[in-house]
C-alpha cells in the first residue's frame, strides 16, 4: 500500500482565539480525484492554504506522500511535486500568456536561479511551454499580456500555470467560478484531460462539477470534516443533507 | 512534442532578424568609437563620461526597479563604496608598482557594490514595496553618515584622492588625457550594457520580472521570491560599484556625496525619466539627465528647481517616462496615422511653450527677489535679459500663465481627441503596439 498523496492529520488553525479549522483530518489517496465542498466560510480555502504552505497550522501536521510538509515555505511544497490554483486569478499580469507559463516550466526544468542560460535557447522548457500552451487552448493568445485576458481565458491560464510544472498533487480552487454553462463544461473536461493520472483535490461549489469529476467527495462544515465518500455515499448522507445539501434544496 | 513546439512557440527571430540585432550593437560600438572624432573638445569628451557612468548606473538601478519591481532610496551606497574601494586601490597598486592596468581597475568598484550588496541586501530584500524602500533609506543614512565619521577611510569632507596615471601601462596609455578615460568609459559601458541586457533574457531575469509582477504566485511554482530580490540587488550592486568605480577613475577623488541622498535620488530621477519598463529607459534617460542637467546649470541657477518641476511632471503625465511616451506612438507609426496627430501637436506646442516662459519668468523673478534682494534687478536666465522688478515683467508673466493655460488646455483636448480617433483606427488596421 503507497503512501496516501496528501493526509492532514489533527490539524487546527486558530487566527487569535478564533479557529478557523478543527480536528481536520483528511486522506487523499494517490491518483485520486478529491472534492472538497461546503458552504461559504466553513474554510475550504483555508485547507488549501494549510496544504501549500500559504499559513502554517496552528497544530497538526500534513504529509505529502508520507513526508510532512506543514511548517514548509510553499516554494519547498511546490518543490517537492504540489501544485496549486488560486481562487481569484492570480497570473503573472504584465507579462504574456508565453511567459507566464514558462515561469511555471523552469524551476522543474532544472534552470533555477541560473543568470548564464540564454532563456530562448532552453528547448525543453520550450517543448513543455508549447505543449502545455496548446493544452490550454490559448494558442492563439500566446503573445497577449495576460492581464488583458477575458475572464475564462485567465482561468484556463490560472489552470496552465498550475500544471505546467508537472507537480503530480495538484490542488484547484473553484476552477469554475463564474463561468457561463459552455466554460465550465470546457474547463471540466480540460481538468479532466489535464489531471489524467495524478492526484487532484478541488474545491467547487458547482454540484454537477463536482458529481461528475470526484470519485470522493469530503464536505466542510465550519472548519471540520463531517463526512467523506464516494458521490453516491454523499448524496444519501443524512449529515450532509442537513448541513449542506440540504440547506441548499431549500 | 518538438513538432508542437514550433507550430505553437514564439519563432526564433529569422538570421536577418539576428543579423539587425547584432548590427545595432556594431552600429552602438562604432558610434562610442567616433564620437570623439565628432565632437573633441575636452567639455564634450568628460560630458560623454559622465554620461556613460550614468547609463551604467542608471541601468543597474532599473535591474531593482523595472525589472524586479523594487524602489531603493540607496542606490549610490554601491556607487559610492565602488568609487572608495577604487581610489585606495588605485594607491595600492601605485605605491606597490602593481602589474594592474587601469582598465581592469574598474572591476575592484564592481566587486565592492557586490561585496555589500551581498552582505546588506540579505535583510533588506526579505520584502519588497515600502519594507524595502525603508531599509534602503535606512541603510545609505548609515553608510553616507558613516563616511563623514570614519576619516582613515574616507577622508572626511575633503575625500581620498588618487593619481590614475601612475599605474602599469598598456600599449603606452597613461590614462592622463580626457580621451583615453572617454574610452575607458565607452569600453565599459558597451560591455555593461551588453552584460545587463544578457542578464534579462536569463530565467533569473524572467522570473525578476515574475516577482515583480506577482510575488505571491512566484512561490507556488517553486521559486523563493527573496532570492530572486537578493540575486537582482547583488547584480544591481555590482554594476553600481563599476559605474562608481568609473566615476572616482574620471575624477580621481572619491568624496562622502558619492555615497549621498542626492546621488541616490539623482539615480532614480534619471531611471525614471527615462522610463522604466523598456531596456533602454535608463539610457534615454541618463543621457537626457546628465545632458540636462550640464546645461542647465550654466544657464540658471535654480536648475535643481525645474528638474524636479519636470519630474513631477513626468510621474503625473508619463509615467511610462520618454521611452514610454515614444513607445506609445509605434501603433499610430506602424498604423501609418501618425500624420493625424502631429498637426493637433504643432498647435498644442505654441500655448505650451508661452505657458512654459511665463513659468520660467516668474520663477527667476521670485527666485531673484527672495535669493538676491539686493542685488541689480536685471537678470539673465535661459540667454534672455529681463527686469526683475518692472511690474512689465509680472504683468507678461501672469499673462503668458493664465493665457497659455486657458488656450493650452483646449488645445490638448483637440490632441486627445485627434489621439484617441489615430489609435482607434491603428487598430481597426490591426496594430496594437
Amino acid at each position: 500500500m503507497t503512501a496516501p498523496a496528501i493526509e492532514i492529520k489533527d490539524v487546527q488553525k486558530s487566527f487569535g482565539n478564533i479557529s478557523i479549522i478543527r480536528d481536520l483530518n483528511l486522506s487523499v489517496a494517490q491518483g485520486e480525484r478529491h472534492a472538497l465542498i461546503g458552504p461559504n466560510g466553513a474554510g475550504k480555502s483555508t485547507t488549501f492554504n494549510l496544504i501549500s504552505g500559504y499559513i502554517k497550522p496552528t497544530s497538526g501536521t500534513v504529509t505529502l506522500r508520507g513526508e510532512e510538509i506543514s511548517g514548509l515555505p510553499p516554494y519547498q511544497i511546490n518543490r517537492r511535486g504540489l501544485s496549486r490554483s488560486f481562487q481569484v486569478t492570480n497570473v503573472f499580469a504584465n507579462m504574456s500568456v508565453w511567459e507566464n507559463l514558462r515561469c511555471a516550466v523552469l524551476w522543474t526544468d532544472g534552470h533555477h536561479y541560473s543568470f548564464w542560460k540564454n532563456i530562448d535557447n532552453l528547448k525543453q522548457v520550450r517543448d513543455r511551454t508549447a505543449q502545455v500552451l496548446s493544452d490550454i487552448g490559448l494558442t492563439a493568445r500566446r503573445d497577449v499580456p495576460a492581464g488583458l485576458l477575458t475572464y475564462a481565458e485567465q482561468r484556463a491560464l490560472e489552470i496552465g500555470i498550475t500544471i505546467a510544472g508537472g507537480a503530480d498533487v495538484i490542488l484547484l480552487d473553484e476552477p469554475t467560478a463564474g463561468m457561463s454553462h459552455a466554460e465550465t463544461e470546457r474547463a471540466v473536461s480540460l481538468i479532466r484531460r489535464l489531471t489524467e493520472g495524478r492526484t487532484l483535490v478541488i474545491v467547487e461549489h458547482d454540484m454537477s462539477v463536482v458529481f461528475g469529476l470526484a470519485d470522493r467527495i469530503s464536505v466542510l462544515v465550519y472548519g471540520h470534516i463531517i463526512a467523506t465518500g464516494t458521490p453516491e455515499q454523499i448524496r444519501s448522507d443524512p449529515k450532509v443533507k442537513e448541513a449542506y445539501l440540504g440547506e441548499e434544496a431549500a | 512534442m518538438t513538432e508542437l513546439a514550433s507550430s505553437v512557440a514564439p519563432p526564433n527571430p529569422a538570421l536577418s532578424e539576428r543579423l539587425k540585432f547584432y548590427g545595432i550593437w556594431i552600429a552602438v560600438a562604432l558610434l562610442l568609437l567616433v564620437l570623439p572624432k565628432i565632437f573633441g573638445s575636452g567639455g564634450a569628451l568628460t560630458t560623454f563620461s559622465l554620461i556613460g557612468i550614468s547609463i551604467i548606473f542608471s541601468l543597474s538601478y532599473n535591474i531593482l526597479l523595472g525589472q524586479t519591481g523594487l524602489l531603493s532610496f540607496g542606490h549610490a551606497v554601491y556607487y559610492g563604496l565602488g568609487g572608495f574601494l577604487v581610489i585606495h586601490a588605485i594607491n595600492i597598486i601605485g605605491a606597490n608598482k602593481l602589474p594592474i592596468p587601469l582598465p581592469v581597475v574598474p572591476l575592484v568598484g564592481g566587486l565592492t557594490g557586490l561585496f555589500f550588496a551581498a552582505l546588506l541586501g540579505w535583510v533588506s530584500t526579505q520584502r519588497s514595496g515600502t519594507a524595502f524602500a525603508m531599509i534602503s533609506l535606512g541603510v545609505a543614512e548609515l553608510i553616507a553618515s558613516s563616511a563623514l565619521i570614519l576619516r582613515t577611510f574616507f577622508g572626511g569632507e575633503a575625500g581620498i584622492s588618487a593619481n590614475r596615471t601612475k599605474l602599469f601601462r598598456l600599449f603606452d596609455w597613461s590614462f592622463g588625457p580626457q580621451i583615453q578615460i572617454y574610452y575607458l568609459v565607452a569600453a565599459w559601458t558597451l560591455l555593461a550594457i551588453i552584460a545587463m541586457y544578457a542578464l534579462t533574457r536569463t530565467p533569473l531575469g524572467r522570473m525578476c520580472n515574475a516577482v515583480r509582477d506577482n510575488p505571491e504566485r512566484v512561490q507556488f511554482v517553486g521559486y523563493d521570491p527573496h532570492v530572486i530580490r537578493y540575486l537582482a540587488f547583488c547584480f544591481a550592486g555590482f554594476f553600481a560599484g563599476v559605474a562608481g568605480a568609473l566615476a572616482a577613475i574620471n575624477f580621481e577623488i572619491a568624496n562622502s556625496a558619492y555615497l549621498g541622498a542626492v546621488q541616490s535620488g539623482t539615480v532614480l530621477f534619471s531611471t525614471y525619466i527615462g522610463g522604466v519598463g523598456y531596456f533602454i529607459g535608463p539610457i534615454v534617460g541618463a543621457i537626457f539627465v546628465t545632458a540636462l542637467s550640464l546645461s542647465l546649470s550654466d544657464l540658471t541657477s535654480v536648475w535643481q528647481l525645474y528638474f524636479g518641476l519636470f519630474f513631477i511632471a513626468v510621474v503625473t503625465f508619463a509615467p511610462g517616462g520618454i521611452t514610454g511616451l515614444l513607445m506609445m506612438h509605434r501603433p499610430l507609426l506602424r498604423g501609418g496615422t501618425l500624420g493625424k496627430v502631429l498637426p493637433s501637436y504643432l498647435i498644442a506646442l505654441i500655448p505650451t511653450l508661452a505657458l512654459v516662459a511665463g513659468l520660467i519668468l516668474a520663477i527667476e523673478s521670485i527666485v531673484h527677489h527672495t535669493v538676491n534682494p539686493g542685488d541689480d534687478p536685471n537678470i539673465k536666465a535661459f540667454g534672455m535679459s529681463f527686469n526683475a522688478s518692472s511690474p512689465i515683467t509680472w504683468i507678461i508673466a501672469l499673462f503668458l500663465i493664465v493665457g497659455g493655460f486657458v488656450v493650452a488646455r483646449e488645445t490638448w483636448r483637440r490632441l486627445a481627441r485627434a489621439w484617441d480617433d489615430a489609435l482607434t483606427v491603428a487598430h481597426e488596421r490591426g496594430y496594437h503596439a
